[in-house]
């Protein structure tokens, strides 16, 4: 057949690039564009076993202790936006990329890169912000630097945050682990960060309020894994949403997943904003949401324990994995169709067509 | 009552369905000639629903694909200016002209904004008086009345660094575009709702006389195509070429007497080119007179920028229904989504795009048909 | 072409000589120019595309058609046709011939 010699992976859409010469927004959209940077440029340049890894964080052994270590930089804005700030999304956000291997969140850095100009005031409300999300989280921030660049070369305050946790014995969360049989459980409403942040761009007012879900989920992790530690994946549907993080487990396991539509939980105000700017909440950021991938002797307990925690109150069963068509994403739509749901080339535009 | 969520009600689509699946006795082609449509028709996977007799043709109504290689390139020309602030609706930035596309005109230092509105590029240019304010106005003739309401507040209001870069084009031409190609297969259209809202429905009868083809007025929710299509098959199994529209509740006869008259004073109909077709006579709409100062072409002296298409892509057969995507040598091989040559596989709606997407699905294991996963 | 989608007006005001209006897209709310529409009310229901209000919905319409799809089938066992009865029944107005 003719289509057997098309390279199942090379496609993407809408309307892309070909190889970018230079560096494009998309690169750091947490799409298809970023995962092409860091596997084409970062993992060739210094790669390594555990950096093929390509967890959310890496997993480490070290004098006997398994780690969990990540970090991440943190460029937004507005620096405050309804739900939450700069300062709430760095230290949730690498505390949640701990948590996504199973692993205890326990110590964090802050790296600040100020742009000169800002106001301090603003500096310190960002600062207060992250000592708070930290004393939320139950996690310490021990080490940090500042550093300042020209006015006009930053939007204000920048962040970068690391931390390390300690993976429990027993516990093995990898994407790599995501097999045909599991069920793939969504821990609350979906989309709310992307439109949160999105509204006060594009002018939005929203009636039922409508904030980000920005939190921090080592709570809601351990009390999954009280449940069994025999959980597959754990992912944050973060930049690119669910989309992107269901496609990225797919490819790294090898596994397809079924997503039944009707069963994600949108709220009306985001469903209402997405179809007004045209964009589908599958492809919205949340910060404070949790996709597992629970073989499924285990998901009705899972899902149950997930019910009973603050974080996890609106979990949901949204699909499972399926031995056909391998590190594809299908919906089954409200209608009964099918649809593929691709992996997003980079950020999510409003469109008008 | 949202007037939406009713819209997609699955048991009241059974119902359409099942009375589609009643009526068809033979095979039908119909073209539903909007992206929004096409958008709809495989967000919500209902091309698999329907008989295998009933064949939908993407047409080329999606203003992203048709907008020509050559007014991509103006694009690029003027947002790559120093002194221009250049803005869009969010779906052209990754469109590809030539050699690059506007995301990589602002990765390269231009100025260039998504806005969701081009009052939005206006309060731009009135909040910055010293940039050149240029919006691209992309669309049909939903969008044209908006962007004709910029131009005339600009000159109402005086706001003189504002100018828009017109690429706005018609459907009924390009209904008889497709109708007189001489291999057409196209046996109904299902008309684009939205545009009728603006538009009316005056333009249509003519055609369907002509032709002798079925022309529904059809809605973007999925019930509303489900009745759209169920209206154009009760027609061609009866033999019947009327005007029906099918989208009572956003379209009137005689459209928007309001926006007709803004269109009337600020565009003139003119010979526009369509992405992977070629010109259409009287398809387009460009700036009258009056407005011609806020005329980005004219402004920034792009007007005889010209580009030449891929020769060997046939996106234009495969709007018209004339081949398959896999049909095209170029498909899978030199056009990809990744690298498109044209129209089809430009945006994720593109027939040739989506047809590549359904690829990597084992058809064995999903309910997608073989035959004609997507027309 | 055109993503348009049915909000609410919720409250009008003049801005530069043009009427606009806060519209309420099912919890979401955007101003949205009225020049098209000039004679829209607050609680009207309007199509809304970049920013434009382009035609306003006409409720009944909607529920009229909303109808015939819950009757389609059961319609058609007893009468026939189920989109000529129920124009028929909806009387002139509701017309949906527009030959």
């Amino acid at each position: 057949m003719a289509e057997t010699a098309l390279d199942p992976v090379a496609w993407t859409c809408p309307a892309p690039l070909g190889d970018e010469p230079v560096v494009v927004l998309g690169h750091g959209g947490g799409g298809r564009l970023s995962a092409e940077l860091i596997g084409r440029l970062f993992v060739p340049a210094y790669g390594n076993d555990v950096l093929a890894g390509l967890g959310d964080s890496a997993a480490l052994t070290l004098g006997g202790a398994r780690l969990a270590f990540s970090t991440d930089s943190y460029v937004v804005r507005p620096l405050f936006f309804p739900g939450g700030s700069i300062g709430d999304l760095a230290v949730n956000g690498t505390v949640n990329d701990l948590a996504m291997s199973g692993a205890r969140p326990a110590y964090l850095s802050c790296a600040f890169i100020l742009e000169e100009g800002t106001p301090l005031p603003v500096v310190a409300d960002v600062a207060r912000a992250v000592g708070a999300a930290a004393e939320a989280a139950g996690v310490s921030v021990v080490t940090g630097d500042t550093k300042v660049v020209d006015a006009g070369h930053g939007d204000g305050v920048y962040l970068t945050t690391s931390g390390v946790g300690l993976i429990p014995d027993g516990v093995d969360i990898r994407p790599q682990r995501a097999a045909p049989g599991d069920v793939v459980i969504v821990s609350g409403p979906v989309g709310l960060h992307g439109i949160a942040v999105l509204s006060v761009r594009e002018g939005l007012e929203f009636g039922v309020e409508v904030t980000s879900d920005t939190a921090p989920l080592g709570g809601l992790v351990a009390a999954m894994l009280a449940v069994t530690p025999d959980v597959h994946a754990l992912r944050d549907p973060t930049r690119g949403g669910v989309a992107a993080a269901l496609n990225e487990i797919a490819a790294a396991s090898g596994t397809g997943v079924v997503l039944a539509e009707e069963s994600v939980p949108v709220p009306e105000a985001v469903a209402a904003a997405c179809g007004f700017l045209g964009l589908d909440p599958l492809y919205v950021a949340n910060e404070g949401r949790l996709l597992a991938f629970v073989p499924r002797p285990h998901a009705e307990a899972v899902l149950a324990a997930m019910r009973r925690h603050p974080h996890g109150s609106g979990a949901a069963v949204i699909g499972e994995c399926v031995a056909a068509h391998p590190g594809v994403v299908v919906a089954r739509t409200r209608l009964g169709g099918t649809r593929v749901v691709d992996l997003p080339l980079g950020e999510q535009l409003p469109r008008i067509c | 009552m949202k007037y939406l969520s009713e819209f997609q009600d699955p048991q009241l689509a059974r119902r359409l369905l099942d009375d589609i699946h009643a009526t068809v006795t033979r095979p039908w082609a119909m073209m539903e000639v909007c992206g929004g449509q096409t958008h709809s028709i495989i967000r919500h996977g209902i091309d698999q629903l329907l008989p295998e007799q009933v064949e939908l043709i993407h047409g080329p109504g999606c203003p992203v694909c048709v907008t020509p290689l050559e007014m991509i390139d103006k694009a690029l020309a003027i947002a790559a200016l120093p002194e221009v602030t250049f803005c869009s609706f969010g779906d052209m930035l990754r469109v590809p002209g030539s050699d690059r596309d506007l995301f990589r005109v602002k990765s390269a230092g231009g100025d260039v904004r998504v806005v969701y509105s081009p009052l939005d590029a206006l309060e731009i240019a009135r909040r910055e008086p010293d940039r050149q304010v240029v919006f691209f106005g992309i669309g049909f003739e939903t969008t044209a009345p908006a962007n004709a309401m910029a131009v005339h507040q600009a000159r109402r209001l005086g706001i003189g660094n504002f100018s828009l870069l017109v690429s706005h084009v018609r459907v009924p031409p390009a209904i008889e575009a497709v109708m007189r190609s001489p291999r057409c297969r196209v046996q109904a259209f299902l008309a684009a709702g939205h545009v009728c809202s603006v538009m009316g429905v005056e333009e249509y009868p003519a055609l369907a006389a002509r032709f002798g083809v079925p022309i529904v007025v059809t809605g973007f929710e999925p019930l509303d195509i489900l009745e759209g299509i169920r209206r154009t098959v009760r027609q061609l199994e009866r033999g019947e070429h009327r005007v029906e529209n099918a989208y009572p509740r956003a379209v009137r006869a005689e459209g928007n007497p309001a926006a007709l008259r803004m269109l009337g004073e600020v565009f003139e109909v003119t010979d526009r080119a369509w992405r992977g077709i070629g010109t259409i006579p009287g398809s387009g709409w460009r700036l009258a007179g009056a407005y011609r100062e806020f005329d980005a072409e004219h402004r920034f002296g792009v007007g005889d920028l010209s580009a030449e298409e891929p020769a060997e892509c046939r996106s234009g057969e495969v709007l018209q229904g004339l081949i398959k995507p896999r049909e095209c040598a170029a498909f899978g091989t030199t056009c990809t989504p990744r690298t498109p040559l044209g129209a089809t596989m430009v945006s994720s709606e593109g027939a040739c795009a989506a047809y590549y997407l359904y690829r990597r699905l084992d058809p064995a294991a999903t309910t997608v048909k073989e035959a004609h996963p997507v027309g | 072409m055109c993503l348009a989608v049915p909000g609410k007006v919720v409250g009008i005001e003049e801005r530069d000589g043009t009427r606009m209006a806060s519209v309420d897209f099912g919890g979401a709310v955007r101003d949205v120019c009225l020049a098209y529409l000039p004679d829209i009310e607050v609680g009207d229901y309007a199509i809304v595309h970049v920013g434009f209000a382009l035609q306003r919905l006409d409720e009944a319409a909607a529920l009229a058609t909303l109808d015939l799809f819950a009757r389609i089938g059961a319609l058609e066992e007893e009468f026939g046709d189920a989109w000529g009865r129920a124009a028929a029944e909806a009387g002139p107005d509701r017309e949906e011939e527009v030959r």
